[in-house]
């Protein structure tokens, strides 16, 4: 295609553990033709061929931890005509959000060898709490076929067909049998978004809730239903403390479940 | 007097975010320092507090690239504290998917991270431009190591079925057989790409390496056995805190591992494993070996690719072989009683030895974790290779020394990401 100008796809990294930008790579089948369609111009984990921005597409993972994630993030959004985050990192601060529920002031103060080395933000927040974002992919990881679908739509100029819809329905699609009903499993599943394709349950045990929380999720009938299964408070409040812990509607359910002595 | 610098901001084609920073003067080097500046994530500290039963899953995030690492090592140090010893069928699926998880990353990290260097290209699509059939051979090669992940494990990224005690539930047959003609496949692929990275150039680099890898009598070691030095090391996992620690240093987010004795650097991955365990190779990956031109120890960094791809061999063959005597296990896991205690495990990620120690309270809830990934346990190691390579290359341009030094870390398939999250772990030693 000598002569068309490709769109450029950036892949920006923060605070994170690399699948999510792994899923890009794990595309075995589709990569060769995602990378004909466009012009991979900063991809660090796969090159280290770096083309300047301006960037059609930038494809964000991981959470804004430090001063300097701040300042990076608010560049990259100059830079990129569409700002695509993936995973649960960048979309509601990830598993490393846990420290925003203690009270890291001093904390770092007092445990680290050299405290003088480190610069951190007391909190690890997504990528919307500093910039507009036009699209978020939930999943810890994503799921590729959604990534793909993503990409798809951006390029094409439409709408990303991911549904908003819960867990349980992927369960009915897929003709499992639902393991909360059936087995008195501890389930998330009824507040929290589909896209894992009803894993957890298929492989006899409760969603932990990678994607986060569905639209208008009724976390309470959630949580009574969880202690009438048998979860103390502290089992409640870690179910919703997880991968996805700062993310509104599950962070308001865990603090509903915090005791004097956390 | 002239004073060069060579700086690497962020390099490319490793997992995570790394930087280099060399300061030379009158040819002589002064500063060399290799960072690690992805930020901490703190696993260490709210591990505190969490159940037993949730370690895994949590520490699987720590790595995307190599999740099965950190599951199976917190998974074993919980059943270290349970006193559980898993029956046969399901010690023979976590081998199985911790293969899948060396297949995948192997295969990533040979086809797609450094085998661009010795082509002298950017990435592994430019590649493609001109050998499609190679890269696409390397995609599917990856793509097996990723399937058996999902069989075993439920997906790629982040697996869900193993637990303390076993797994949630068991594959089926069909599923697992299925996997076999691929797995033939594979081990004739791996050959090929053994053959292939083996005609390299390889840069001139060698040092009296201290080696350090886990060693099983029955296997190559991936997923338990003791661990063992080319120096006389010889200890269970248990003692592993005797011998090794951790230091602080102002240039990384990432703790640097020492061994205690002050004897400097070493060394864990391929060139360790392989040293240690060259004995437990299966006889094709011997002789792969021996058709590269390898001897039974390599220490030669660069060569680092070619012993990747022998253990493609070893590790595709173990699971052919795992997959085709594959009966479903009467149970996926074993009961248990939670009780408080320490416990320790250890296992080989693909980039090294990985250690994991918790203590948990009678309740089930974690009180002390302690993770010492295969990266920063390297960061010395590396910097010492860093220091020859830049002494033995001074004469050439910066970009091009630039690229070399580049080539020299990536020769360790550094998972920054994995290495980066542990600075907290004086928070817990007090």
């Amino acid at each position: 295609m000598a002569g068309v100008k490709k769109p450029k796809l950036a892949v920006w990294k923060f605070s994170s553990c690399d699948g999510c930008q792994l899923s890009l790579l794990d595309c075995e089948l589709e990569l060769l033709a995602v990378s004909e369609a466009v012009e991979i111009a900063y991809f660090l984990e796969a090159s280290r061929k770096v083309v300047k921005g301006p960037y059609d597409i930038s494809l964000v993972e991981g959470s804004i931890t430090t001063p300097h994630d701040v300042k990076a993030i608010r560049d990259i959004r100059k830079m990129s005509k569409t700002l695509v985050t993936i995973g649960a990192c960048a979309t509601s601060g990830g598993i490393q959000a846990l420290r925003n529920f203690t009270d890291v002031k001093g904390f770092i103060d007092r445990v680290y060898a050299h405290p003088e080395y480190i610069e951190t933000l007391n909190t690890s927040v997504g990528i919307a709490d500093h910039v507009p974002v036009d699209f978020e992919l939930r999943g810890c990881p994503i799921n590729k076929q959604q990534l793909l679908e993503v990409l798809n739509a951006f390029l094409n100029g439409r709408k990303p067909n991911v549904p908003k819809h819960s867990e349980c329905i992927e369960c009915k699609i897929r003709g499992t049998s639902c393991v909360s009903v059936a087995k008195g499993e501890a389930c998330l599943g009824p507040v929290v978004q589909a896209g894992c394709g009803g894993l957890c349950p298929a492989h006899q045990r409760g969603c932990f809730g990678c994607f986060g929380p569905m639209e208008s999720p009724n976390t309470e009938s959630m949580a009574a239903l969880l202690a009438k299964q048998g979860l103390d408070q502290r089992d409640i409040r870690r179910s919703f403390r997880s991968y996805n812990a700062n993310a509104p509607a599950f962070r308001k359910e865990s603090e509903a479940h915090d005791d004097e002595s956390h | 007097m002239t004073t060069r610098v060579i700086k690497v901001d962020a390099l490319a084609r490793v997992e995570g975010e790394g930087s280099l920073l060399v300061r030379i003067k009158d040819g002589v080097i002064k500063d060399l320092e290799f960072g690690i500046f992805e930020p901490p994530r703190f696993f260490e500290a709210f591990l505190v507090g969490r159940d037993y039963s949730e370690v895994p899953d949590i520490t699987a995030r720590i790595c995307g690239i190599c999740p099965i690492a950190y599951e199976m090592g917190s998974i074993q140090a919980m059943e270290d504290i349970f006193g559980i010893t898993v029956p046969k069928p399901i010690r023979d699926l976590r081998r199985l998917i911790y293969c899948g998880e060396w297949i995948e990353s192997h295969g990533l990290h040979v086809y797609l991270l450094h085998a661009p260097d010795f082509l002298g290209l950017p990435d592994a699509l430019e590649l493609a431009k001109s050998d499609k059939a190679l890269v696409e051979k390397a995609l599917r090669l990856k793509k097996i190591g990723n399937d058996i992940l999902e069989v075993v494990g439920g997906r790629a990224v982040h697996p869900i079925n193993l637990k303390v005690g076993g797994f949630f539930s068991t594959p089926r047959k069909a599923k697992i057989k299925a996997l076999a003609e691929d797995l033939k496949w594979a081990v004739e692929t791996s050959l090929a790409t053994v053959k292939l990275v083996g005609g390299f150039d390889f840069p001139v680099l060698e040092q009296d390496y201290h080696f350090v890898a886990l060693r099983h009598p029955d296997e190559y070691a991936i997923h338990e056995g003791r661990v063992v030095s080319n120096r006389g090391l010889d200890i269970p996992v248990s003692q592993f805190l005797d011998h090794f620690d951790e230091e602080h240093v102002r240039h990384s987010n990432a703790l640097h591992g020492i061994i205690k004795d002050g004897s400097g650097p070493y060394k864990v991955g391929p060139l360790a494993r392989y040293a240690l365990n060259y004995d437990k190779l299966s006889p094709l990956a011997k002789q792969a070996a021996k058709e590269a031109g390898l001897g039974p120890v390599v220490r030669n960094p660069f060569q680092s690719i070619v012993v990747r791809a022998i253990e493609l061999v070893q590790a595709c063959e173990d699971a052919l072989r795992i997959v085709e005597s594959y009966e479903e296990p009467d149970a996926a896991s074993v009961p248990f009683e939670v009780k408080a205690g320490r416990g320790f495990g250890a296992t080989e990620a693909p980039r090294g030895l990985c250690f994991h120690t918790y203590e948990v309270a009678a309740d089930g809830a974690v009180q002390f974790a302690r993770i010492i990934p295969p990266t920063a346990q390297n960061q010395k190691v590396i910097e010492s290779d860093l220091a020859l390579v830049v002494a033995a290359n001074l004469k050439l341009e910066d970009e091009a020394l630039k690229w070399r030094c580049e080539q020299a870390i990536r020769n360790y398939d550094p998972c920054i990401s994995c290495a980066t999250h542990f600075l907290d772990l004086k928070v817990i030693r007090e």
